[in-house]
This record gives C-alpha cells, structure tokens and sequence, in this order.
C-alpha cells in the first residue's frame, strides 16, 4: 500500500491476502481480557467523519485504541466544517496538526481522493459517497472466510441498491479479484445495466429468487428509498419484491450466510427473523470490523 | 495607417479555395490582397515562411464573465487568451450578472469590448429574460445593440413552447438560436457523462438521452418555424445522427463541436479531476468517434471552445461541488491539428473553414475570409513546432483546463485583428 487505503479496485490480491492475515492474527484479541496492543504508541489518527455513523467511526476508534494509537474523532457536526469550511480549508488545518493517518468518510465520491492529493499523511477511505467503502469489502472477506476455506467459486449474491452502494461496489471488486461468481441483483432503477461490467465474474439478475438460487453467500444492501429526492423504485413495492425473507432461504445452499453491512431496516430489505436467523453473520461482521481496520491502519502507517 | 507584409507563407482562404504560398499584404486595417510575389515598399514585413497563414479564426462560444464574474474572467484577459489561442474573434455566451437579457447589458460589453478587447467581441443574448426559460427578452432590440445569436447557454429552455416563441422570433429578426441542448430533468444531479466510468467512479450521471431529446426537439421545431437552430457542443453520436439528417432533409441546422470532445472520452479523466468537469460532459469513445467522424462529413459545421473559465478556488472542492466547464482558447488549434490534420483526415483548408467561414456563415458576420476588401482579422499558426501548454501562463484568470502538461505539435505563432498583432509568439515575455 502506497499510501494510505482508498479502495479496492487498485489493490493487488497479494495485498488483500496480507491484510487479511493479519486480521486474522488479532481476531483472537478480542476475547481477551487485556484488549490492548502498543503497536502503534505515539501514533496520532483522526477520524473525519463527514457524514454520520457510529458503527464505522466506532470501530475505527476501537481499532486504532486497540493499537496503542492516539485517536481524535471529529464530526461534521459541531464542526468547522457545519459552518460552511471548505474541504480545503479542513484539510489545511489538519495537516498543520501533523497527523500520522486519516480515517475519512465523505458523502462525495472521491474526496479522499482529491484530499489525498493534497496531504502527506495516509487516508483511509472509510466509505465515500457512492464510491467505495473498503474496509467493509474487507471485514466481509473475513467474515466469509471465518466459514469458507477460500472465496474461489463461492456464489454470492449481492441484493439491494446496488447503483448507489459503495459496499456493492468494494465487495465486487474484492470477490471478482479471488474467483468468486456474483449475481447482482435489485430494480432496474437502482442496478442499471453495465454494473456487471465492473469487474469480471459480475451479473445481473432482476429476480431475486434466481440471484438467491444455490448462493453460498446473501448480501443484503440497506435501502433508503425515503432519503433520496425523486423516488427511483415506489418504496411499497420494495419488500414485496427484494427484501429477504425467510422462505427465500430455502433456494440457498443450505449453510448461506446472510450478510448486511448494517444498519439493517427490518422489514424493509431484510425479515426480522432472518436478521436473528442462524444463518445470519451479522454481528460477526461487526466484530471482524475491529480486527480488520487494525490490520489496515498497521499497515499503512508501518 | 502602415502597411503589413507577411512574407511566403501558405495562405489558405477555404472562401477562395487558395492554398499556395504567396505573400499577404494588409493595408489600412484592410486585407489588400495576396499572391506569389508582392513587391512593396515600406511596409513591415513578418516572415511567415513554414506557416499557415488563414483568416482569423472565430470562436462562436466562450465565456467572458463579465459583468458580474470578474474574478473568473473579464472580456480583457477572456480577449487576450484568445488571441494567444488564435482567435481573432469570439462571441461571448450572456450568462453574465447580470444576464446579458436587454439592450443595457448588450451595450455595456459592447462598450467595455471596444476599450478593453484586443480581439473583436460579438455578444449573444439571451432568449429568456435572466434565462429564466419563460418570458422572452428583448431580442430585437438587442440585435440592433450587437448581438449576433440568441441562447440561455447552460439553462437551455425547458419549455418546448416558449422555444418555438423564441424561434419564431429569431426568424423574424434573423438571428440564429444556438441552444444548449439538456433536458434538465433528465440530467438532474449528474456530473459526468453516464456510462461505466461514471459507475465505477460512483458519480452520478448525465446520460446522453438527455443531449439527444433537446436536439430532436429543436430541429423539428426549427422544421416548424423556420428558425436557424444552432446546436452548441454537439457531444452525442444520437444528436451528431440526427443534425446529419436534418441538413439530409434541408432544415435549417447547424452544429459545433469542441476540442474536448472529440480529443477526449470519459476514460481519460484522471479520477474525480474537475479541469476534465463540463457540460455536456466528455462522453465514450463511440461519441467522440462520431464527433470526428461528424466534422469530417460536415454534419458539424465549425469548432468552438466553450472556454468556461472558473477560479480555482472553486474547483478545489468535492468533484460533485465543482462547476462545470473548462478553459478552451488557448489549445483549440493545436488540437484541432493533433486530431485532423496530423492524422491527415482532413485538408488543411476544410479545418481552416471550421473556425473562419462556418461561423461567419453561420453569425453572418463580415470576417473570416481573406478576400481584398475584408477586415484584416488573420491566425498564423505552424505545424511542426513541439510546445506544451502551460495553463500557469495563461492569459486567462483562471486555470481550470485538462490539457495542462499536455505537449502539441504546432499552433499559433500570430494573431492580427483590424490589421495589428493582437498577439505574437516571439515578442511574448
């Protein structure tokens, strides 16, 4: 890794396996009493959080505490930056605080990109607008990997608001580099044709019960129908059509995993029951957060 | 007033169907007239041998921003960087602040042009008053105060019916309606062009659709009232297609394409770098085959800029908060040779018609020819000179181009207006 970490498309698979070994070496971390690691003493990261979430910055938070790190969260917010500060201006009085590392998340695609051109220090991209979100493809690849031996061949289906998605987009690019089959799957509004044309081994189906058929992994997407200005599919016609219910499963081989990135809308793309099922690896995504954005931030800034 | 002679170099005048050497002289303001051996005395001589010597090229679509944005642009910098670029005339578009929508703002930059301009400055009006799209403004009168066209350049009429109005006025004043075809419902929020580049990238995306409904549009409206409808920075294969059949069928239409679209597609943008932002955006590679493969056939008339200048200020933000638009003066020639001329799909003299004659024609401005008699508006420019634009030198305020960095094989040595230099290469600082 260059510099920093801002998204998957440019990774080298080498690069993902190394991360992910070593996430894998601080998963068993968690369930200590003593949490902490001195790896990264003395070290300063701030979390530029424009745009809001907790489970994310969280993480983040935890990951680089957990590391021995100094970490400063800031939050759009009670910021500067709610006072009309410009992204230019932020970033100038950040890198005159000398920071080792940023973690940012921006409700624009590419401004970590265009900051990163800007800073000395290593960005990571903790989800930029529809962009990318990488160190969610990450966690997810470990997660699968907890009950998978390898992510080659596997069937997942990606289901949901794939246009708009930045986990969409991290997770095909990330199952497309280890030989994984993706069937992309939601409206003709929300997945318009050439999605599959991101990276190989990418298709589209409109029809979730075909997407779901014989997959090994279920990656529901959130829906926020509400929150966009036009309405590009009638948010009464979602559940009905590509929310995931319990019934569907049965389509799957028998031990899918149903993941989402969280937080999850019950009921609206995901059953309650199937949410709580066993099947469900959700809150283990959660927990391979943590290992995971450890991994990354020893990496970027060792 | 002195006499000018430009010495053996290779006179192309597409209006006279010349492209020899011979030796150009200019007496008075005036092209006295040109041919193989000019025996004159006292004249002062520029020695143009190696170089095209053609009618002063004309620019029928740039931004000047003032009044209103001065910090972006003023008709003085906007007029020099012409100059440098070749141009030796340029209609400037009327979103201004204010709008230019009535005969005082007209007059104004008419006024201000006449003091500050080192190039000669054409207004275009607006159709709508502020180019709101619904009251029609005084066109007419603003005619006889200068314009040469009317357009609401970058917010096109929505409305189909205060567009045939405006049409049927344009008919009767015989003026020329250059839109900025976008329907704004179907581009709404986008900053790219829509296809794979703006899904990877994850910006969202004005799809060609929305270029092509306005196009269709406004030729059958033109079909209905007779109007000359212009279409400004033709960019779609569908709308090249059909201003093709238009003038298949004798419809009034005309049509220009800029520099940016046919050298470049949505793939070569450095990812989220707002110098490559503007609208309509820089499309596949199918368009910009089409928008080659347009000026070839003479689907599109002529070549304009578009030059859109913004300060950077504003372009260092977010992609999404960036405006649109990018300098286009100063690098229009050189690749208008890199992509026909060095690639030989052209003549020299139907490129040279693409940026003197066409828009002549089409603005019915007295320029653009060389013949005895006409305003001495005259572009010098080599071929084979290596040169990479710097947009730090720029005559314009603002740096806002994709081509910074970029290294072409020849361009403009000399600009001559009214019978000066405007701009000349070698007594450049």
């Amino acid at each position: 890794m260059a510099k920093g970490l801002l998204g998957i498309e440019d990774l080298e698979r080498a690069e993902i396996e190394a991360i992910l070994a070593r996430a894998k070496d601080f998963q068993p971390l968690q369930n200590r009493s003593n949490k902490r690691l001195d790896l990264l003493r003395g070290r300063m990261i701030v979390n530029l959080f424009f745009e809001a979430s907790t489970r994310t910055r969280t993480s983040f938070e935890i990951a680089a505490k957990r590391l021995g790190a100094d970490a400063v969260s800031i939050t759009a917010s009670g910021s500067s930056v709610a006072k009309g500060e410009s992204l230019v201006d932020t970033l100038n009085t950040l890198a005159a605080m000398k920071p080792d590392a940023i973690v940012m998340r921006h409700a624009a695609s590419g401004a970590p990109h265009f900051l990163s051109r800007h800073l000395p220090a290593p960005i990571v991209n903790a989800g930029d607008g529809t962009h990318e979100h990488p160190t969610q493809a990450l966690l997810d690849a470990l997660t699968i990997l907890d009950h998978r031996q390898s992510l080659e061949g596997l069937r997942v289906a990606i289901i949901g608001d794939i246009v708009h998605s930045r986990v969409a987009r991290s997770n095909i690019y990330l199952l497309s580099k280890f030989g994984a089959g993706i069937v992309l799957c939601g409206p003709a509004s929300l997945l318009p044709p050439k999605m599959d044309r991101l990276a190989p081994g990418a298709r589209i189906t409109y029809d979730m019960r075909e997407a779901i058929e014989n997959a090994d992994v279920i990656m529901m997407l959130r829906v926020q129908l509400e929150r966009q200005n036009e309405s590009p599919f009638p948010a009464s016609e979602y559940y009905p059509f590509y929310g995931l219910q319990v019934e569907h499963l049965h389509l799957a081989k028998p031990d899918v995993l149903v993941m989402h990135p969280g937080p999850i809308n019950r009921g609206r793309e995901i059953a309650s029951d199937v949410a709580d099922s066993q099947r469900s690896v959700i809150l283990n995504q959660v927990e391979n957060g943590i290992a995971v954005r450890m991994a990354v931030l020893e990496r970027i800034m060792n | 007033m002195a006499k000018l002679l430009l010495r053996n170099g290779r006179v192309v005048d597409p209006a006279a169907g010349h492209d020899a050497v011979a030796d150009l002289l200019v007496e008075d303001g005036m092209i006295a007239g040109y041919g193989p051996h000019a025996d004159v005395v006292g004249a002062e001589e520029f020695d143009a041998a190696g170089m095209v010597v053609a009618p002063g090229f004309i620019d029928m679509h740039v931004h000047l921003r003032e009044p209103g944005f001065e910090h972006s642009e003023t008709i003085e910098s906007g007029s020099r960087a012409a100059a440098a670029g070749g141009f030796t005339s340029i209609c400037c578009m009327p979103n201004t602040h204010p709008v230019n929508d009535s005969v005082t703002v007209t007059s104004y930059i008419v006024e201000r042009a006449r003091h500050n301009a080192v190039v000669n400055v054409y207004p275009i009006g607006a159709i709508t008053r502020k180019s709101a799209g619904e009251e029609l403004a005084a066109i007419g009168s603003m005619k006889r105060a200068g314009i040469v066209a009317i357009s609401d350049d970058g917010r096109p009429v929505m409305n189909a019916r205060v567009m045939r109005r405006a049409m049927e006025m344009a008919r009767s004043f015989d003026l020329p309606v250059i839109d900025h075809c976008e329907d704004l419902h179907l581009s709404a929020g986008g900053d790219m062009h829509e296809g794979l580049t703006s899904l990877k990238l994850g910006l969202r995306g004005i799809p060609a659709c929305s270029e092509d409904v306005m196009v269709a549009r406004d030729i059958l409206l033109a079909e209905v009232t007779g109007a000359r409808f212009h279409a400004a920075h033709i960019s779609s294969r569908h709308s090249i297609a059909m201003v093709k059949q238009a003038k298949a069928l004798g419809l009034p239409v005309t049509a220009e394409v800029c520099p940016h679209h046919f050298a470049l597609s949505d793939e070569d943008m450095p990812p989220y770098d707002s110098n490559f932002k503007m609208k309509p955006p820089l499309r596949d590679r199918s368009d910009t085959g089409a928008a080659v493969e347009g000026v070839l056939s003479g689907a599109i008339d002529a070549i304009a800029t578009d030059h859109a200048p913004h300060p950077g200020s504003e372009k260092m933000q977010e992609f999404e908060r960036c405006p649109f638009g990018i300098l286009g003066l100063e690098t229009a020639i050189a690749l208008a040779l890199e992509t026909f001329v060095h690639t030989g799909r052209l003549p020299m003299s139907k490129l040279v018609e693409k940026f003197t004659t066409a828009p002549a024609r089409i603005l019915r401005l007295p320029r653009g020819t060389l013949a005895k008699g006409a305003p001495a508006d005259i572009t010098i420019f080599d071929l084979d000179r290596p040169w990479t634009y710097d947009v730090n030198r720029s005559f314009s305020k603002s740096r806002n181009s994709p081509f910074h960095g970029r290294t072409f094989r020849g361009g403009p040595v000399a600009t001559i207006v009214n019978g000066r230099f405007a701009w000349r290469k070698d007594k450049e600082l």
